[in-house]
């Protein structure tokens, strides 16, 4: 019996230690950090790596030409240009919050591959998912 | 009018609730007779109903005066919608969520054949539940406050939650899912309250934790269908907070029913552990999903339920963790092999499949668990606000996902008396093979791969049990020992569901395509297998809701024809949704959603994907679900042969040592456990 308690204790502290370094691994390769403008302008090169921003796009400053949408963040006085190919949902819109998804890139530009619409605080059921368009 | 006697009809539930839980405690501990506190578990379920049936009332009749229908009513609404609006938003959903609570402890107050202190000690625990739930309901999430002044008209239910039928059931299942894991529950928190009596709480508990598991199950497999079709972006599942929740629960329940089967070595302390971990996981995931901690990328908001939902999540836990501590031991295992199943078995036993299958089961909760309170803890505690999005979890639950269905296959082996090892020759064999063949001819990668082998593995294995279960009862039917045992067919139904899902899952991840770009009239956006031509955009408008459809001509490997993907906007809600263009095919969907739409209206930003294999997804959920409710009747249904009485039982029979907290046990687990078949679970 107590070798099989032993056993058991081996297994499960296999399972934690294996869930332990599982976890902790795919956290450090998969982690997406927030930045505000604010952050990313303080510190611009903690955002070379791919982040998301989030504020609210500035009134007036939407333009497309093409495939590619530019707009301005801010936040706290803060604003950052975001370069977005693709459309954005139908959902973004001028002076609403948004998130977007992406890199800065050297020329301060930030080149998001993703707009996620900041959603409500409003309940939803499983599939009112609050990120439908980032999800994939 | 309606809303005073709303109010009334919560408060009068309150009461009545919390009379339920004196009274049954009242039976529980001085043996009083049982009848008065049943009269009152079905007075508060008619409190419940009454209140359900007034806010429905409200609805139906439009009365914005009530602050539910003045937020979530409209009378642009379909009756059909606005009747499931009633489950449309929080307020009135925790009246849904009463509802179908107060039924099952209605339905459980009924039952007479569980030994009388366990019944009553569970249905004590059951009742405070509803204390608490109409508690909130009355306090701090109350549909049936007064609006003044009345509006006119309101905007309707969520956008999202009228546009398709299975809003109707989705809900509805899922509460019926999560509330039924309340009893199992209850059960796990009085088997150490009763005494000796408790020990037959495994046998108690099963069938509601198998039905709860089905609807859990379904609720879970419509939502990703409902997502799938509903939401536009062509997949099922996004790993959100909200979804994990649901999840959650059921990972742990799925470990829970495994161990308590009569066959499994049932260890009450792991069973305990995983019962009580079910419904705490259900209260969990109602927090994270009521008190709006996970619907925005910030953190918690002042929602008065959040702090409410949270206390009683940590007191359900040190509840749970006090009583499991002072579980009642078990009797010491008899010496000699004969008793002993871990000692003369081999070390492939089902028992140990089991085990290693629970803890895979546990590791995955987690595993999803961290993923998804990481954010909201990352942010107060670090500093850094971050997201955990789907790769963390395709790099984290998939494997452990692949290990348990490899576990899962060796059930023919495990269970087998003879032959052992040998019988996984041929699922191996086909495994390899089919692992062999999908790969030369169509490199899906290493993932969908594996998930294809063990699929294979696990469903050559169960059409192997299957067929011999089936042979060896044609024999037996000749010599009239007919030996049918519904439960385990049904376990093998379940595991071939799961099978299938994971082939769904595997091969609409592997071979899924699709292509998103701004398209002008007359021009084709394809992707292999399928290619969709923009014909024109039209405009229209109706009561409450502005529609933009794109027409498009589409050709795939079933000939052509027009679809008409459109952008919903609804006014009243500020809200667009999308409304996609399925066609379903027997191997594949070939799905287009519109995004955007130009001004002018020339060009169109749309997506085409094709999607294979994924109605397998919604038949092995079906199936999964289906195997999980013949099994609840299975283990309901009374046996052929009269069961020996429970104290009679050769475990239950043996003496035990004195109760009181298990001497060097410092956590709850399967560590520190004894080790000890179940006193007679129902098989």
């Amino acid at each position: 019996m107590s070798r099989r308690r032993a056993g058991r204790v081996a297994v499960v502290a296999v399972a934690l230690a294996g869930g332990a370094l599982l976890v902790a691994a795919a956290l450090a390769d998969t982690l997406t950090y927030y930045r505000t403008p604010a952050e990313v302008l303080g510190d611009p090169a903690g955002a070379r790596e791919r982040i998301r921003l989030g504020g609210d796009v500035v009134p007036g400053s939407l333009r497309r030409s093409g495939d590619l949408v530019v707009f301005r963040l801010a936040e706290g006085g803060r604003e950052i240009t975001v370069e977005q190919r693709g459309a954005p949902p139908e959902t973004f819109r001028e002076g609403e919050g948004a998130v977007v998804e992406g890199i800065l890139s050297t020329d301060g530009v930030f080149r998001a591959d993703h707009v996620v619409v900041r959603h409500g605080n409003e309940y939803g059921p499983v599939t009112a998912s609050p990120e439908p368009a980032g999800a994939r | 009018m309606l809303g005073d006697l709303g109010t009334a009809s919560l408060a009068a539930g309150l009461l009545c609730a919390t009379l339920t839980a004196l009274l049954w405690l009242r039976v529980a501990l001085f043996a009083a007779p049982a009848r008065p506190a049943r009269l009152a578990t079905a007075a508060t379920l008619g409190a419940a109903a009454a209140a359900c049936a007034l806010l429905e009332a409200a609805l139906l009749g439009h009365d914005f005066g009530v602050t539910f229908v003045a937020e979530n009513g409209g009378r642009h609404v379909p009756v059909y919608y606005t009747v499931t609006s009633l489950w449309a938003a929080l307020d009135g959903s925790l009246l849904l969520w009463l509802l179908v609570l107060a039924g099952y402890a209605a339905l459980l107050a009924r039952r007479r054949r569980y030994p009388a202190r366990l019944h009553a000690y569970a249905m004590a625990v059951v009742s405070t539940l509803t204390v608490f739930f109409f508690a909130l309901s009355a306090f701090a999430a109350n549909p049936f406050r007064p609006v003044s002044p009345v509006p006119a008209d309101g905007p309707g239910p969520n956008p999202l939650l009228q546009q398709h039928p299975a809003m109707g059931l989705h809900p509805p299942l899922l509460y019926a899912g999560y509330l039924g894991l309340a009893v199992p529950f209850a059960f796990a928190l009085a088997a150490p309250l009763a005494g000796p009596q408790g020990r037959d709480w495994l046998r108690a508990a099963r069938p509601w934790a198998l039905a709860a598991w089905a609807a859990l199950t379904a609720g879970i497999g419509l939502g990703a269908w409902w997502s799938y079709a509903v939401l536009g972006w062509g997949g099922y599942w996004a790993w959100d907070p909200v979804e994990n929740a649901s999840l959650l629960p059921w990972l742990t329940a799925t470990a829970f029913l495994h161990t308590a089967t009569r066959r499994g070595t049932g260890r009450a302390g792991w069973n305990l552990v995983l019962a009580c971990a079910s419904f705490v996981l259900v209260l969990f995931g109602t927090f994270l999903t009521r008190s709006g901690a996970v619907s925005s990328v910030h953190a918690f908001t002042d929602s008065p339920l959040g702090p409410m939902l949270l206390g009683f999540v940590l007191l359900a836990v040190v509840a749970a963790t006090l009583l499991a501590g002072r579980r009642v031991p078990e009797p010491p295992r008899r010496a000699g092999p004969a008793a002993d199943p871990g000692r003369g078995a081999p070390a492939l036993s089902r028992g140990t499949a089991v085990l290693v299958n629970g803890v895979l089961l546990v590791t995955i909760a987690a595993v999803v668990l961290i993923g998804t309170v990481f954010p909201l803890l990352s942010g107060p505690l670090g500093g850094v606000r971050a997201s955990v999005g789907p790769p963390y979890y395709e790099r984290t639950a998939v494997p452990l996902a692949v290990a348990v269905l490899l576990v899962m296959g060796t059930l023919p082996a495990v269970t087998a008396r003879a032959g052992g090892l040998r019988r996984l020759a041929v699922p191996g064999g086909v495994a390899l093979t089919t692992v062999a063949a999908v790969g030369l001819l169509s490199r899906p990668g290493a993932a969908a791969l594996t998930a294809f082998g063990a699929a294979a593995f696990v469903l050559t294995g169960v059409a192997a049990e299957l067929a011999e279960r089936l042979r060896r009862d044609r024999g037996t039917a000749a010599t009239g020992h007919r030996r049918r045992s519904p439960g385990r067919f049904a376990g093998l139904v379940a595991h071939a569901g799961i099978a299938v899902v994971a082939v769904g899952v595997a091969g609409s991840a592997a071979y899924g395509r699709d292509a998103e770009r701004v398209v002008r009239t007359g021009e084709t956006l394809r992707v292999p297998g399928a290619s969709a031509r923009l014909v024109g955009v039209d405009r229209s408008a109706d009561a409450g809701t502005m529609t933009v459809r794109a027409r498009l001509r589409l050709t795939g490997a079933g000939g052509e024809r027009t679809v008409a993907p459109a952008l919903r906007y609804h006014p009243g809600r500020d809200a667009t949704v999308t409304v996609p263009a399925i066609r379903t095919g027997p191997l594949r969907d070939t799905y287009v959603t519109l995004l955007a739409v130009a001004p002018d209206g020339g060009s169109a930003t749309v997506r085409l994907a094709v999607n294979p294999l994924v109605g397998l997804l919604w038949a092995g959920g079906a199936l999964t679900a289906a195997g999980g409710l013949v099994a609840a009747v299975g283990v309901t249904r009374p046996r052929r042969r009269p069961a020996a009485p429970a104290t009679s039982e050769p475990v239950a029979a043996e003496t035990r040592s004195e109760p009181g907290p298990a001497e060097t046990r410092s956590e709850p687990g399967p560590a520190g456990t004894r080790s000890e078949p179940v006193a007679g679970a129902a098989g």
